[in-house]
């Protein structure tokens, strides 16, 4: 099983290559990297390219590890015993299977997405430590031991708001997606915009690369800026020499899908104004 | 060979575990990198370093041990295969910019380059260093490091001496991720959430299983308990010094400042400049007009609160170990006494110092704040953050 560049995904060789890794000596992979360079996306492309199920966890500030194991819905048995409801003898009719146990209990192999585990308590990955490395867990309530049919290639991402623990790192394969250089970003616009104009490209990509290195931006737009932002250049069928043309405030034409925060708009602006008076 | 390696990789504080190195060999065994350098390079770097602030030392450890690695596996590959064309296209095609590829002349096109690399490759038989005809290190021949052939192929050396060709981590592209150099509001959040104590507090909104289990059983009905949600109860009070010699890291300390705004419910801050005296106050703009008495705070705050201090600590001494010696008013008790009720009072407290660590001991203030502050004086670095908040912890 080898996982190459697919039609809608441009990987880069170390990327493919920890990828491989991980598939190929069965541990998880963690990936990070800026904002919208693709993370979460990976996973879903693997999924396809390797024709493989998808299972999705995405995770938030509340979520707790067991979660993704079972849920035991104590309070929903505790209203049926009021009501005497048959249901409640047997214990298995209150356990909630979550997205691991899903995973698990595949018949195929399978694609696991850990989507941003760094949202979750900081004592989060350590108690998945024992479940992603052997990849089974027990159920409490019923002592049942639950361990994976096939292995699933599991992808974990991370946006880096938390260190995550030693122990944790020490059994995944590490990939950090770069923001893609020049070449890298055209290829991906291709494969998004396979129709659009080589001449439109360069210029968006020139605009585009001055404005990340624009010192003092409090959000640099990424891949997923620019892709948003030429879908909208070719919605509204600007033209090159549109996009060439210095507008009167030096932004950018539709600026709104590149620059994400007030104050980096601000800052445009009083550059422009710096410009102008030059 | 690897051993070595991975010895080095732990001398230089790169954290990797024999669990880890396993990993690797078990990977070069699968054959994934097919014999090529530079997936061997990917593939070291993903099992081996696990956080990206590491991946310019690795690099730099990668180049010293493995460099010259490819000449090896070369003649390995020579003597295993029959040279495959393909294979020593892409290496020509990796190795070539588009602009040497046109300038090759002398030898007539690419595939005739090609064809004498693999004839000359079959004929060498062992290493040699000079000559002009042989693939090796130093010649003039088009193969091989250190030519100066334009369309030389290169195949093994230090660093690139044309910078024709510089491979990937030769290239340390990720030199600014090393955490001692550079430092951004996200990453100085990151740092500060180091800094939690977690507390119930405000209004019964979660559903207390086990208190609801406990009390149903023992009233023989339903009897649902609720209780806070977890928060973080931190509360810090921030004193930053402003203007003068501070001007420099005005851009470093207001990262720092935004940063502990969204990272804790209960902030206060404050401004002082270059000492603690009787008044500090809130807007720097009306600092003349709407001083607040220290002593206000003092009594205000309660030892809940985490006391930091952030400022370059650059002033004369007398601004700390004389009455009247501060630069703007007249002070009618020293700066040290002010420092000290401070930190009577707050006994969780650290100064966080935005210049180089490297020259506080040339500053004879930063020398004597280090003391009143018994050492808990950290730089404005992740690192420094990290030790900081660990201090207040």
């Amino acid at each position: 099983m080898q996982f190459k560049n697919t039609e809608n995904y441009i990987t880069t060789e170390d990327l493919e290559m920890a990828v491989n890794a991980a598939i190929n000596l069965e541990k998880p992979l963690l990936v990070k990297g800026e904002p919208g360079t693709g993370k979460t996306e990976l996973a879903k492309q693997v999924a396809i390219k390797l024709g493989l199920k998808l299972f999705e966890w995405n995770i938030k500030s509340t979520t707790k590890a067991h979660q993704g194991l079972y849920e035991y819905d104590a309070v929903s048995r505790l209203r049926d015993s009021q009501l005497g409801d048959k249901k409640v003898n047997d214990i298995k009719n209150y356990i909630k299977k979550g997205t691991i146990w899903s995973a698990f209990s595949s018949e195929e192999k399978a694609v696991l997405l850990i989507d941003e585990i760094d949202k979750a308590d900081i004592e989060f990955p350590n108690d998945l430590l024992h479940e992603l490395d052997k990849m089974k867990f027990l159920v409490y309530e019923t002592g049942e031991i639950i361990s994976a049919k096939k292995r699933p290639i599991v992808i974990i991402t991370s946006n880096n708001e938390k260190e995550l623990p030693d122990a944790f790192l020490r059994r995944c394969f590490f990939h950090y997606i770069q923001f893609p250089d020049h070449e890298t970003l055209t290829k991906i616009i291709n494969v998004h915009f396979p129709d659009i104009k080589k001449t439109l490209l360069q210029s968006a990509l020139e605009i585009f690369f001055d404005i990340r290195e624009v010192p003092g931006l409090k959000k640099k737009p990424s891949t997923s800026e620019i892709l948003d932002w030429i879908k909208l250049l070719l919605v509204e069928d600007i033209s090159v020499t549109d996009l060439k043309k210095e507008p009167k405030d030096m932004l950018p034409i539709l600026y709104g899908a590149l620059l994400k925060n007030e104050q980096d708009v601000q800052l445009f602006e009083k550059l422009a104004f710096i410009n102008r008076n030059q | 060979m690897y051993t070595n390696f991975f010895l080095e990789l732990k001398k230089f504080g790169i954290p990797v575990s024999i669990q880890e190195f396993l990993t690797f060999l078990n990977c070069l065994q699968t054959n994934l990198t097919e014999f090529e350098i530079e997936k061997f390079y990917f593939l070291a770097k993903t099992s081996l370093v696990k956080h990206e602030k590491y991946f310019d030392t690795f690099d730099q450890i990668f180049s010293s041990n493995f460099n010259g690695l490819e000449k090896i596996e070369l003649e390995k590959f020579l003597d295993k295969m029959n040279l495959p064309s393909e294979w020593l296209e892409k290496l020509a095609e990796k190795l070539l910019t588009k602009e040497e590829m046109k300038k090759i002349k002398s030898l007539g096109n690419f595939e005739k380059l090609m064809e004498t690399l693999r004839k000359r490759l079959k004929e060498q038989k062992k290493r040699h260093q000079g000559g002009n005809k042989w693939i090796g290190t130093a010649g003039t021949s088009p193969f091989g490091a250190y030519g100066f052939n334009p369309e030389g192929v290169r195949i093994g050396q230090q660093e690139s001496r044309h910078q024709k060709a510089v491979k990937v981590w030769d290239k340390r592209v990720f030199k600014n991720l090393d955490e001692n150099t550079e430092i951004g509001s996200r990453s100085m959040k990151i740092a500060l959430k180091r800094l939690r104590i977690w507390a119930r507090n405000g209004l019964d909104e979660e559903l207390d299983l086990d208190n609801t289990i406990t009390s149903t059983a023992r009233s023989g009905f339903l009897n649902i308990k609720t209780r806070p949600e977890r928060e973080n109860a931190v509360k810090l009070l921030i004193f930053f010094d402003v203007g003068g010699s501070m001007d420099m890291y005005v851009s470093k300390v207001q990262e720092l400042f935004s940063a502990a705004r969204s990272a804790f419910k209960h902030v206060k801050y404050y401004y002082f400049h270059n000492c603690l005296y009787e008044g500090v106050w809130e807007n720097n703009e009306r600092r003349w007009k709407e001083q607040i008495p220290t002593y206000d705070l003092l009594h205000k705050y309660n030892k809940d609160y985490k006391c930091i201090f952030v400022g370059d600590a650059a002033m004369s001494p007398y601004e700390i170990e004389m009455v009247g010696g501060a630069n703007e008013h007249y002070n009618n008790e020293t700066g040290r006494i002010w420092l000290q009720r401070a930190r009577n009072q707050w006994p969780n407290n650290i100064w966080i110092n935005p210049a180089q660590e490297d020259y506080w001991k040339f500053t004879q203030s930063t020398v004597i704040l280090q003391d009143i502050f018994e050492s808990r004086m950290v730089p404005l670095t992740l690192n420094g953050l990290d030790e900081g908040m660990k201090l207040l912890n």
